[in-house]
């Protein structure tokens, strides 16, 4: 929640700023999307109202049910960018609703980069990204006591090719399950 | 099964020949302004059993891989005076070369040996050095590095770096798994010491300003801790493990401090540890990532990595509660900056539209050289004499040394598993 108030904080003092020089364009962006979350998070109920006439969507053992969408434990981002793309926002919902309803679950987020740039920054990158997931999950009920974030940058990349393929997949959140 | 058998016969090697080079050293890029200098082998002047002088033969590695000079091969000498009595100048003249070292070898008892080497100048025709030195049998390697010290500043000006240390990390993969090492070698690849070993990441090493310590970032826990370490007696020190990230550990100039980047307090900023009393404050306080610090000669003002406007760009601070000045404005990444011994300019991972490559910039003039084709450099670090930079080629998995100028170029290639995150030691005493 304090998260939240420190970026309308940052909204709100950005707002009053007059006359933005173009080089910051970026950030005010970054601070727009995050706050989109919240707003994106709230349309992901709708969704998640359908997810939940399945029978007991989050029943413990649905994370690692095939053929439920909480089996699915990646969330990739887009170059040198910590937001959460709109496909992945439903997905991130449910994973924050999961929590909520079993807290007695445990979700280490680890945050990666492709292997472009330098690694220090790729590693603070790698944490904004599991950041920006953790908050996420909080607004839907997870706690803080449930969430470990660890960033590896681009020290652990799955695929070792040197183009934008195995970039793609190394830009990555993974959700790491384990009891408590 | 093949990889295990490589690596055991890497580690034999490592036991029975201490001066088994990791890397290979290959020019890239030469120059053809670099100084003809003609280095006769070393002679051996006693009655008894000749030792191995090929330590001998690396002043001729050493002033090649400077890019300054352009040592004669050894089969194109055309002569090889052993007495400095009558040099014939004139045919070296003649020859294109501007100067001459002879040198030689005796024995001074105890395993000790006396070295003695004049280097000349041939247009002149007098010498401008001569030393005598005592070296041990086992270090005739570094005593030859030395002389490869004297002759370079004697004739550029400028301290040599040759009898320096580099440490970077390498990473072997196989079925296993990974296996990360932190190693320490001489700047040409030789006499590699493993410092740490882990199957989990090793990173961001960082050396004392003497030289007799690397702080480094280690995930052995399976989280970031920063650790201080003796080289020479492997005792190490556990000095950050906070919550979040603990990353980018630099040794302040005075040695007093370690500027740090933590998470603990929401996202990556820029903290400062004071090693006497542990105590820590925070330097930067921002939404944005604030990383990578390198600090200014004086110990107390910092260049970092800063996304704030967006994007990755460099800032210079000077101090807790002073705002930070935007340093780079031209391209979308500038990054990991590092600043010179002598704080006149700053050697950065800098993008352009053909990939990342290492490029300086002048902190009085803001020129900005990029040095490099990239597209995958990174982890610049300047000899202690600012002469060459060191980098990490991406791509290769391999070192890479750039002139500052940018005119010489050279790679050093790891004879198995990547090599990254080069850190060129100070000055040893």
């Amino acid at each position: 929640m304090r998260n939240y108030i420190l970026l309308m904080l940052a909204v709100l003092i950005l707002a009053g700023c007059p006359a933005q020089p173009t080089k910051d364009d970026d950030a005010a962006k970054a601070v727009t999307d995050a706050v989109e979350t919240g707003k994106l998070a709230a349309d992901g109920k709708s969704q998640a109202t359908a997810f939940t006439a399945g029978d007991e969507p989050y029943r413990k053992d649905a994370i690692n049910d095939a053929t439920s969408p909480l089996s699915q434990k990646v969330i990739y981002f887009d170059y040198n960018s910590s937001s959460i793309k709109e496909e992945y926002r439903d997905l991130v919902t449910w994973h924050g609703r999961y929590l909520a309803s079993n807290k007695d679950m445990k979700l280490r987020l680890e945050g990666h980069t492709d292997e472009r740039g330098s690694r220090e920054y790729n590693i603070a990158l790698a944490d904004s990204r599991a950041l920006a997931v953790s908050r996420m999950l909080m607004f839907q009920g997870a706690t803080k006591k449930q969430i470990e974030v660890i960033s590896y940058g681009e020290e652990k990349p799955v695929a070792l090719e040197h183009n934008e393929e195995a970039w793609s997949k190394n830009r990555r959140v993974q959700l790491v399950y384990e009891a408590m | 099964m093949k990889q295990i058998l490589t690596l055991c016969c890497v580690l034999l090697c490592t036991w029975a020949i201490p001066s088994y080079a990791i890397l290979n050293v290959e020019i890239t890029q030469g120059t053809e302004d670099a100084l003809p200098i003609a280095i006769i082998p070393f002679s051996w002047e006693s009655e008894e059993k000749q030792p191995d002088l090929s330590s001998f033969k690396v002043i001729s590695t050493d002033l090649l891989r400077s890019g300054r000079f352009a040592p004669v091969p050894e089969d194109k000498l055309l002569s090889r005076p052993t007495s400095t009595e009558n040099l014939d100048f004139k045919s070296w003249k003649v020859a294109g070369v501007d100067h001459l070292v002879v040198g030689s070898v005796r024995p001074a008892g105890n395993n000790q040996f006396a070295v003695k080497f004049q280097l000349f100048d041939v247009f002149k025709g007098e010498q401008l050095l001569g030393y005598s030195l005592t070296s041990d049998g086992d270090s005739l390697r570094y005593t030859a590095h030395h002389i490869s010290d004297l002759i370079y500043q004697q004739l550029t000006g400028q301290k040599g770096a040759f009898n320096t240390k580099v440490a970077y990390v390498t990473v072997s993969r196989d079925q296993k798994g990974d296996s990360y090492k932190l190693e320490v070698s001489d700047t040409d690849g030789f006499n590699p010491v493993t410092i740490l070993t882990s199957s989990q990441p090793i990173m961001s090493p960082s050396w004392s300003p003497d030289g007799t310590r690397l702080a480094y970032v280690s995930f052995e826990k399976r989280r970031a801790q920063i650790y201080t370490q003796i080289l020479s007696s492997g005792e190490r020190l556990k000095v950050s493990e906070f919550r979040g990230l603990n990353g980018a550990p630099v040794w302040s100039p005075d040695g007093k401090k370690l500027a740090m980047t933590l998470s603990k307090d929401g996202n990556a900023d820029i903290y400062v540890l004071r090693l006497e009393d542990k105590k820590l404050s925070r330097l930067t306080k921002h939404w944005g990532i604030d990383t990578e610090p390198s600090w200014m000669p004086d110990s107390q003002s910092l260049v970092f990595t800063s996304n704030r406007s967006g994007k990755p760009q460099l800032y210079k601070i000077n101090g807790a509660g002073i705002k930070p000045r935007r340093l780079t404005f031209e391209g979308s990444y500038n990054s990991s900056a590092e600043i010179s011994k002598d704080g006149q300019k700053l050697a950065f991972v800098y993008k352009d539209s053909s990939g990342f490559k290492i490029a300086t910039m002048d902190l009085e003039t803001g020129v900005i050289d990029v040095l490099t084709e990239g597209p995958l450099d990174e982890s610049p670090s300047f000899a202690p004499n600012g002469s060459m930079i060191l980098y990490a080629e991406g791509q290769r998995a391999a070192l890479a040394a750039v002139s500052s100028d940018g005119r010489f170029k050279q790679r050093l290639v790891a004879k198995e598993g990547e090599v990254r995150e080069p850190t060129w030691s100070p000055f040893l005493k």
